[in-house]
């Protein structure tokens, strides 16, 4: 059965339903058009898969699309990726040719539909070039950067900046990330549906069965980080913080669980070098689990009393907006929109090393009453600021914005 | 005809969505240079429009510009100045704008090294675009806000309590300036409703102060 926006009104209340209703009243009919690189695996197309069904229950003409291509446009687009995140990468000039051509020949594809929508959100660089080869369309494009780009390696945002500078706004998810462009840029951030399979309440007996499914003890303490195994995830920095704290905490269990998206061709690389690293340590996890696999991580998380996002990069971070959902506290890296969700003392712990890691792991260990408060905290933050509702609020004030006559800050529907 | 047939309250509704304005300040003399060049609405933005935004509720300082200087450039003088500013003691953003740089300015002529620490984040200036709309309700008695209120979304009652205090005479919110209309009637309610401060907590929680501000008001005159 599927979810309707009044499913939300146990949990956001019933005025913020209205509200919703009232706000894409007048937006009725209009034909948006969303377009990404993949339909399964990692936070963006988690998204989508809620909002767009949630567009059109508010009477949007709400379609997502994919571009596809073969493996060098993904080797291509993973390199503008860790560009974008700051690392110094080589994108050889045949690579930059495929990216060009896939999206000339997903923009013939996609052709008759691109050009007819009302609003267009493109969603990172892998489809960027859509807009080029649409030069008939006849709405407004958007740019939906999802990627933390506050440092960019320059030549790699040089590159995209020309594909970009064209569209008519662009949206990131913090003021940090913004770059120089000419024009709107929106700033909006992720959010998680507490309806999803990956954030509904369990039993307590699922919870623990699926624990014990993946050979957890459920009677010894557990923490766990759940990612991509990409680097800029750290991994590794997570092992290392962990042997730190089991110094303090001998039956400390460690859950590292991942899977690869369609679009990530690292993730097997950096996967080796997690199991090389946990070799030996009998109570560490490694999974590696299917794309559709949000019950058993949703049941991991909650059989987790500390959850970890140690990244050294990160866009926003959903993972961390998941974990704080299920009363948990967070140990986060410094960066991104973590700092955005983990507030010292109150939903967790902003750390710049493992040493710091594993100093907070100690730390909650010895004040569990801190877990529980942080927990209850770290929740109401949630509910208050990251759920789709409030996502699917600011999309549809943008829509307003982006039709509104042009130069008014303020818009009287 | 009575004055609550000439003066119905209609209930609007607002959401806001935030724009980067691409300018960010370094140091405290970036932020008072850039002080002087961003638009009014940026000011509006970082005083109000920050309460419709992801936040943290422990909010120690209420507008960004001290809450910045507090947690980045760690000068706890200036920040409390910038906190105590009351930006409905002023008529528009520009006259909020000179006081803001002024105070700044008067702490670098203190301490002009100040002016030299290296921030632990610099400080974005964002605007927003704001979307006001119709919710269709419309009262004409003030006993009709008890059962209005709690029904009221967050963005309303930003637009009626927040946002109306630069659109009103006086720099008060709608429900005041409403029942103004009612010749002295209700100035023991009004009376109530100026003892709420939004700056520091959540607009559900500044929801339920409301609602509990009209229960014991209308409970008091049943009685």
């Amino acid at each position: 059965m599927s979810i309707t926006l009044n499913d939300y009104k146990d949990i956001v209340g019933e005025s913020v339903i209205h509200q919703l209703e009232q706000l894409a009243a007048p937006l009725k009919g209009l034909k948006v058009v969303h377009v990404n690189s993949t339909k399964l695996g990692g936070g963006v197309a988690e998204i989508l898969n809620k909002l767009i069904p949630l567009k059109q229950s508010l009477g949007l003409e709400c379609e997502w699309e994919v571009v596809t291509g073969e493996s060098d446009f993904y080797h291509c687009t993973k390199g503008f990726h860790n560009g974008l995140q700051g690392n110094s990468v080589n994108i050889s000039q045949d690579l930059l040719k495929i990216y060009e051509k896939t999206n000339e020949e997903n923009a013939q594809k996609l052709h008759d539909k691109l050009k007819e929508a009302d609003i267009v959100f493109i969603h990172d660089p892998q489809p960027a070039m859509l807009l080029k080869y649409t030069p008939d369309r006849k709405g407004k494009w958007l740019w939906r950067c999802h990627i933390d780009v506050s440092k960019p390696y320059r030549p790699v945002w040089k590159y995209l900046k020309q594909h970009v500078e064209g569209y008519d706004a662009s949206i990131f998810s913090l003021a940090d990330f913004a770059q120089p462009l000419p024009h709107t840029q929106y700033l909006i951030s992720p959010s998680i549906d507490p309806l999803a399979e990956k954030n509904i309440e369990l039993s307590d007996r699922e919870v623990k069965e699926t624990c014990r499914s993946y050979g957890i003890d459920t009677d010894s303490p557990m923490m766990i980080q759940v990612s991509r195994f990409d680097r800029f995830k750290d991994p590794l920095g997570v092992i290392e913080a962990y042997k730190l704290a089991k110094k303090f905490q001998p039956r400390l269990q460690l859950v590292l669980a991942g899977g690869g998206a369609d679009d990530d061709p690292e993730g097997e690389a950096v996967l080796r070098e997690v199991q090389k690293a946990a070799q030996g340590e009998k109570d560490i996890k490694i999974l590696l689990l299917p794309p559709d696999a949000h019950r058993i991580i949703n049941a991991l998380q909650r059989g987790s009393d500390i959850i970890l996002q140690k990244s050294v990069k990160e866009g926003f971070g959903l993972t961390v907006t998941e974990a704080l959902w299920k009363s948990k506290p967070v140990i986060g890296g410094d960066t991104g929109g973590i700092k955005l969700q983990v507030i010292n003392h109150h939903t967790g712990f902003l750390v710049n090393s493992p040493e710091g890691a594993a100093l907070r792991i100690r730390y909650l260990y010895h004040n569990r009453d801190k877990m529980i408060e942080m927990g209850k905290e770290g929740k109401e933050f949630v509910r208050e600021n990251f759920l789709i509702t409030r996502h699917l609020r600011e999309y549809l004030t943008l829509m307003h914005a982006m039709l509104k006559p042009e130069g008014k800050d303020r818009i009287v529907l | 005809m009575s004055l609550t047939e000439k003066h119905p309250f209609r209930i609007k509704d607002c959401a806001l969505v935030a724009v980067a304005t691409g300018k960010k300040a370094h140091n405290i003399r970036e932020l008072k240079e850039n002080l002087q060049i961003i638009t009014p609405g940026s000011i509006y933005f970082h005083f109000w429009g920050i309460l419709l935004r992801p936040r943290f509720l422990d909010r120690e300082y209420n507008n960004d510009f001290a809450t910045w200087v507090k947690s980045s450039i760690h000068d706890h003088v200036l920040a409390e100045k910038l906190a105590v500013i009351d930006p409905t003691d002023y008529k528009n953003m520009e006259e909020l704008r000179k006081e803001v740089a002024e105070i700044i300015e008067e702490r670098l002529d203190e301490d002009e090294w100040i002016s030299w620490i290296k921030p632990t984040r610099p400080f974005y200036f964002m605007d927003s675009h704001i979307v006001v709309f119709d919710t269709g309700f419309e009262i004409d008695r003030p006993e009709q806000l008890l059962d209005i209120i709690p029904k009221m979304s967050e963005g309303s009652i930003y637009y009626h309590f927040i946002d109306a205090r630069k659109r009103t005479d006086g720099s008060i919110d709608d429900f005041r300036a409403w029942l103004e209309g009612f010749n002295g009637k209700y100035s023991e309610l009004m009376e109530d409703i100026a003892t709420l401060d939004p700056y520091f907590v959540s607009l559900t929680h500044l929801k339920e102060q409301l609602v509990c501000i009209f229960s014991k008001y209308f409970e008091r005159g049943k009685k």
